[in-house]
């Protein structure tokens, strides 16, 4: 349902909109490239909108890098790595990091309303989530710097030099934090592109990482389109390429690498399976669906997206959730009752629409939630398919959009069995009342993360990273910092 | 109650699914985010004052006190036109017949405490005798206690027994009953005795008497309204709700409509089927829908205190 004026039919008792301030915030009408801690326009002279997928106005005009502009960044990086950077001490470093992480928490309030404005999240999300999580994650990493020694006992740690990282669009300010964080403690210097249709939260942390006077080269953001990505992974004084995004993107990226000695980690797609069993709490795995597949739009990529559920249950559990998807709040972002935002981009709402497409196509029943969309913007109702087999092509491809297969199974080999047939293993949810059933689990799902009665939870100190297809290495925690130190004996 | 029925009810209810009360306290937390403004405060903060039984339970409670509190139910704040006024007075049974006289030609209704409240401790005769004597002085509702004694030693179906006896001796009076979830402990003995109270015949169930902390936690009450919802889902018969003891401010009352709303629906947003049990709130809710409309908070010196 969508956010009306109250009405005041008899009982109906709907929410009046609450829309978050956007008077505070400032978005600048063009942006450049950052490099150097300097605002430079690119040599390309091109420039590409950023829109808001909640209306599809214009929000501002961003900087797109060539190979050239690349190539200033990657020096001014190499530059900062070989005479400041790796020259100061690690409590100096420390000392910035924690510097950045304070500056960001003050201005949270308006990394959230862009974050909201550019992505299409929900407030209530890039408020509560993404911008706590990002804040937290320098936090975490900076008390890290001088003690890299106790991390990795009895083994010398030295910086890999520049690192270049590319971010997805789904978590644009958390990401960029993931790959900042670690990498500068551990003593590298950065080129960061976030993606083209969200930059804006990457730029503001641009200013703020000026403000807080952290010495120049050292975080450099260069904004752009695929081209630009490709030509900062191809850039020969590289160190190493940290990337989060497609299975497709990091195949070609780790083509590109082969043999040029470069490191990598990749975080790629998944299909992650949220196992309900019969002796679950239902009412809180209930929640735990929601929260796995309709969280952020269902952009995420550690998504549950692919639902078992014991056979005796499956009747009442799916009745209970369609319940509880009838009081999702779908509409615009802003306003902080919204459960639902918009699509990131109308690419990615095509992308959806087929699938769902698909899961009509080949006779699965479909449910989505009742009420009318926007008229504007990229919306998509949340939506779950039942009598899903796992030969259906619905539940084998990543849809990265609110779309729930759900399949049922009898017993726990069956279910682990279905559970890590797909060729990616990011990330598992496994719902029962039993300890040693979800030991049992655990020790079997090959995914990189598995959750024991809840889903999508994430803290800085704990390790995130994917089996197969869903990539390799792994971001925070201890192990975070491992992906960016080379490790001598 | 035939055997072979009770004691298929008792699978239903011990086929309840586990609670999980991280669970719990995080969708608990996020019905706190809903953020209630304009009209939609407006009219929520009317639902709660329309919902209030406005309550004394005291040892010290004297005609005096209760024929004043009496008056206040069905004029909460006479300078303001077009405000509701409070569901029902909540009162000891010696009270019963006072109430009634004050109320008289009202349609506030009367709630009475019965069943040797708030401990429970005392025979099936006596609790019988103490809800004969509210009905009998004229109470329109009756809110027992349940033996939680008996619950705690696993005697359910002594428990349940009991509810079923009082119920019939209510007659036509509605029957809340009162779990005192601040003695069950665990979520799920909360779930467990909504159900048996639920089966047994209750028209409402109550987390608290007051008399003991913690009360109506909104944990508790979410786990209460989830009972409800399948109880409802099996039966088709609407059960009441009334969390009682802590609600005093009216953000936290909005936060538990807002579950009533999402969890139960809007058919549940009704003082037929939702009550708070409060002294305090009252005044806080005045104050609210009055700053609403004049933009600013009035002294607390504006609002009675009986």
């Amino acid at each position: 349902m969508e956010n009306k004026k109250n009405t005041s039919k008899d009982h109906q008792w709907l929410y009046s909109p609450s829309l978050e301030s956007t008077s505070h915030i400032e978005i600048k009408d063009k942006y450049e490239l950052f490099i150097n801690n300097e605002w430079i326009a690119p040599t390309s002279n091109k420039y590409f909108d950023t829109i808001n997928p909640a209306d599809e106005k214009v929000l501002s005009k961003i900087a797109w890098a060539n190979a050239q502009d690349v190539d200033k960044a990657v020096k001014a990086a190499r530059k900062a790595y070989d005479e400041v950077w790796s020259k100061i001490s690690a409590g100096d470093r420390s000392k910035y990091i924690f510097r950045l992480a304070r500056m960001m928490q003050e201005k949270a309030r308006e990394l959230a309303v862009i974050e909201t404005l550019d992505a299409g999240k929900p407030i209530r999300e890039s408020r509560d989530i993404d911008v706590p999580l990002a804040c937290n994650h320098f936090f975490y990493y900076a008390g890290w710097a001088d003690k890299l020694d106790y991390a990795f006992p009895n083994q010398k740690t030295e910086s890999l030099g520049v690192v270049g990282q590319i971010i997805p669009w789904n978590f644009p300010l958390m990401m960029a934090a993931w790959k900042i964080a670690p990498a500068l403690v551990a003593g590298n210097t950065v080129v960061l592109k976030p993606a083209e249709t969200t930059s804006l939260t990457a730029l503001k942390l641009a200013e703020i990482i000026k403000e807080a006077g952290i010495p120049p080269g050292v975080i450099n953001i260069i904004t752009g389109h695929g081209d630009t990505g490709e030509a900062l992974v191809k850039h020969p004084d590289i160190n190493k390429i940290a990337f989060t995004g497609s299975t497709q993107v990091g195949k070609a990226i780790q083509k590109a690498l082969v043999g040029t000695g470069k490191r990598s980690t990749l975080e790629l797609g998944g299909k992650s399976a949220n196992i309900i069993f019969d002796d679950a709490p239902i009412d809180q795995a209930v929640e735990g669906i929601v929260n796995g597949i309709f969280f952020n739009q269902g952009h995420v990529c550690c998504a549950g997206s692919r639902l078992y559920v014991q056979e005796n249950i499956a009747e009442k559990l799916v009745e209970k959730l369609k319940q509880r998807m009838k009081s999702l709040i779908l509409g615009n972002p802003l306003d902080k009752n919204t459960d639902i935002g918009a699509i990131n981009s109308k690419e990615q709402l095509q992308t959806i629409e087929k699938y769902i497409q698909i899961g009509i196509q080949e006779g699965s029943e479909i449910f989505q939630c009742e009420g009318a969309l926007p008229a504007n913007g990229f919306y998509c109702k949340p939506t779950i398919f039942t009598n899903v087999s796992q030969s259906s092509v619905l539940s084998q491809e990543e849809i990265f959009g609110p779309v729930l297969t759900i399949q049922t199974f009898r017993t726990i080999d069956e279910v682990i069995q279905k559970a890590n047939n797909s060729p990616y293993g990011l990330a598992a949810g496994v719902w029962t009342d039993k300890g040693s059933k979800i030991f049992n689990l655990t020790s079997k799902l090959k995914a990189g993360v598995v959750w024991a009665n809840t889903y999508n939870k994430f803290d800085p100190a704990s390790p995130f990273g994917g089996y197969k297809e869903s990539g390799f290495g792994r971001e925070g925690g201890m192990h975070g910092l491992g992906a960016y130190l080379k490790i001598i004996k | 109650m035939l055997e072979s029925n009770q004691h298929s009810i008792f699978q239903t209810i011990n086929a309840a699914s586990p609670i999980d009360k991280v669970g719990v306290e995080e969708r608990v937390a996020r019905f706190q985010t809903r953020s209630i403004k304009d009209d939609a405060k407006a009219q929520g903060l009317k639902m709660v004052l329309s919902m209030i039984d406005l309550t004394t339970l005291e040892g010290k409670d004297t005609p005096g006190k209760v024929k004043q509190m009496c008056f206040k139910a069905h004029h909460l704040h006479d300078l303001h036109p077009n405000l509701p006024q409070v569901a029902a007075v909540c009162v000891y049974p010696s009270m019963v017949a006072i109430a009634k006289q004050a109320l008289k030609g009202t349609s506030v209704k009367i709630a009475s405490v019965a069943t040797a409240f708030p401990s429970g401790q005392s025979n099936l005769e006596i609790k019988l005798a103490d809800v004969k004597l509210a009905v009998d002085s004229g109470a329109d509702e009756i809110d027992m206690v349940i033996s939680r004694g008996k619950f705690l030693s696993g005697e359910y179906n002594f428990v349940f027994d009991e509810i079923a006896m009082i119920k019939e001796a209510c007659g036509v009076a509605r029957l809340k009953v009162i779990l005192e979830t601040g003695e069950l402990c665990t979520l799920d003995n909360v779930r467990k005795a909504s159900d048996i109270a639920m089966y047994a015949g209750a028209d409402f169930i109550k987390t608290s008497t007051g008399k003991i902390q913690p009360a109506a936690t909104m944990q508790v009450t979410y786990t209460m309204l989830l009972a409800i919802k399948d109880y409802f889902e099996a039966t088709g018969k609407m059960i009441g709700m009334k969390p009682a003891g802590g609600i005093s401010t009216s953000k936290l009352a909005l936060h538990n409509l807002v579950m009533v709303n999402e969890i139960l629906g809007p058919n549940w947003l009704h003082n037929k089927w939702f009550r708070f049990g409060a002294s305090s709130l009252a005044n806080d809710v005045l104050m609210q829908l009055l700053k609403l409309e004049s933009g600013s908070y009035q002294s607390p010196n504006y609002f009675t205190l009986d």
